[in-house]
This record gives structure tokens, sequence and C-alpha cells, in this order.
């Protein structure tokens, strides 16, 4: 198979694994996922992976660790949400600024 | 507008603002190699937010294909959770409306129906469906808005979509960072990817931070304030 083929066999198995997902919290006995820790891990699992995601995004291209625009895009960002801003001005700030950095010749 | 509710309106302006950013997934997908059918096919299948910058950001990181499922199917376990919460609401349900429902289980859907008065559980039930519902036509419609764009703009670091995928997975964590304990689960697995990444394959170091979760999650909290929101 081609990897283009592949790549839609992926998309069609996390669409079924996010619904299936979904679907078992809602079948489920309810006593199952009312224990503490599992709702605990489930609850840090989400931060620990966009956090994650977030650092990777930020700091590194293939497996370098690098420093560029995408830094300080980050930084203002942060500073956007700490003032409350909406989300996609969050992020089409942070586009700007690294797009705007890069037409200076930075990063 | 004079027929709308004011549990209507909540869904609608939160279907609204949420559609909104589907505009900026749908051009990192495009950014991270996928066509438009298959951008859209993300959006129709998975349909959460978070799940899907995964998948697209860790093939835009040079990750494999099961990294980029493995990553987006973890994200997606709270979406597990909310089922177990909306059980109240929403039970009994049988066959295709519970399949529907399923679908449409995310972090709006489940917000606006919890925050109407416990008591009232028809505006709870109506909250849900009206925002999933909503969120789902809006997301899906601009989707398609943001992979097309995205086929017009050359490389995508002139634009600066690289920081913008960076900015929208800050922006779906910070919601979450309440607690000081959810920011140290946060600091450490940033730490723990940054770190994992000259020395593993791509896709790896953010599933190595799941461990984090497991590791700060396993043992009792010993103060109240330490419980994730």
């Amino acid at each position: 198979m081609s990897p283009y083929m592949w790549m839609w066999v992926a998309i069609v198995v996390a669409g079924v694994l996010a619904w299936a997902t979904k679907y078992i919290g809602h079948v489920v006995p309810q006593e199952v996922l009312d224990h503490p820790r599992v709702q605990r891990i489930a609850a840090y699992i989400t931060v620990a992976l966009l956090a994650a995601l977030a650092a990777v995004q930020t700091f590194t291209t293939g497996q370098a660790l690098v420093i560029d625009a995408r830094v300080a895009a980050i930084a203002v960002a942060a500073i956007a949400l700490a003032l409350r801003a909406p989300f996609i001005v969050v992020v089409a700030l942070a586009a700007a600024v690294a797009a705007g950095l890069r037409a200076l010749g930075w990063g | 507008m004079a027929r709308l509710n004011p549990v209507r309106q909540q869904a609608l302006s939160v279907s609204l603002a949420t559609g909104a950013y589907a505009i900026s997934f749908g051009a990192l997908a495009v950014a991270a190699g996928l066509d438009v059918w298959q951008t859209m096919a993300l959006s129709l299948l998975v349909f959460s937010g978070g799940s899907q910058f995964a998948f697209v950001g860790v093939l835009g990181a040079g990750g494999t294909a099961a990294a980029a499922v493995a990553t987006s199917t973890f994200l997606g376990l709270r979406n597990g959770f909310y089922g177990v919460g909306l059980a109240p609401v929403l039970r009994p349900m049988r066959g295709w409306r519970r399949a529907g429902a399923a679908q449409v289980t995310i972090d709006e859907s489940t917000a606006v129906a919890l925050a109407q008065p416990a008591e009232d559980v028809a505006a709870r039930r109506q909250g849900f469906w009206w925002t999933g519902i909503g969120v789902f036509v809006a997301w899906n419609a601009i989707t398609v808005v943001g992979a097309l764009a995205g086929q017009q703009i050359g490389d995508p670091a002139t634009w600066g979509l690289d920081a913008a995928a960076a900015a929208a997975f800050l922006g779906l964590v910070w919601p979450r960072l309440a607690s000081r304990s959810a920011q140290w689960v946060a600091a450490g697995a940033a730490v723990l990817a940054l770190a994992l990444t000259p020395v593993s394959p791509a896709g790896v170091p953010i599933l190595a931070a799941a461990v984090v979760a497991v590791v700060a999650g396993w043992p009792a909290p010993r103060t109240r304030a330490e419980v994730p929101a």
C-alpha cells in the first residue's frame, strides 16, 4: 500500500478509536470509571500530552532542540492567554509574531 | 432570535467560538502533509480538537502514522469520562441516539450541559445536544475553509503556522493548569519530552510524557486542592 493509503487507514483507525472511547463512557456502569485514581490519571494525561506537544512544537526541529522565532511567539501567546484572550486570537497572534520575525530575517 | 432560550444562546455562541479555530486546524493539517479530504475526514471522524491537533502535530514533527494515532487516542481518553459524567443527564439511551451522542461528547458539549442547574435535567440535555451538534456543524464546515486556505499559502513557516500549532497546544492546556499539581505535571511532561527528543524517534517523546501523568496521579492527593479539575 502507498503511504497515502496508509495515512487514510491511520485516519479511519484514529476516528474509530476516538468514537469508541466516547461510546464506552455512555455504556459502562457508572462505578467503573468513578475510581478517584483513574480519574486523576486521566485528567493528568490530558495535561501531560498537551504540555509535551506544546514544548516539542516550540523547541524542536526534527530531533534537534532549537531556539527560533517560535519561542517569541509562544511567549506572546502565554501573555495573551494570561490576559484571557480568546483561543483564535492567541493562535493568530503567535502566527503573526513568528511570521513577522522571520520576515525581518530572524528565526 | 426571539425563540432562542438562554441554553440555546449559550450553545450557539460556544459553537461559533469553537468552530472558528477549526480554521487553524485545517491549515495546520494541510501544512503537515494531509490533503483536503483527509483533513475533512479527521474532523468528521475524530471530532475532538486536542486529538486532531495532536495527530497532525506528530505527523508534522516527522512522527509515524502509528504514533499519530496513539497520541490522538490518548488525548481523547478524557472524552470517555465525559460520558460517565453525563449519565444522569442522558441515560437511558439506545441505538443510533446513543451512537450519535457519543460522537458529539466533547469538552464543549459536556461543559455547557453541566453548566446548567443540576435539578434542570431538560436544560442540561438541551445544552448537550445543541452544543454538540452546533460545534460539529461549525467545526466541520470551517475545517474545509482552513484546509483550502492552507493549500494556497506555500511554506507554512513563512506564515508562522508552526508557531500557531505550538500556541494551539498551549491554549488547550492553559485552562487545565488551575491547580499547582497540574502545573507540575505539565512542566515535568514538557521537560521529559524535550529531553527525549534528540534520542528517540519522533512521536515517542510525547507518548512518554503520559508516564508523568501516571506517576503524578497514582498516589492519593494529600490535600483537596491537589485534585485536578
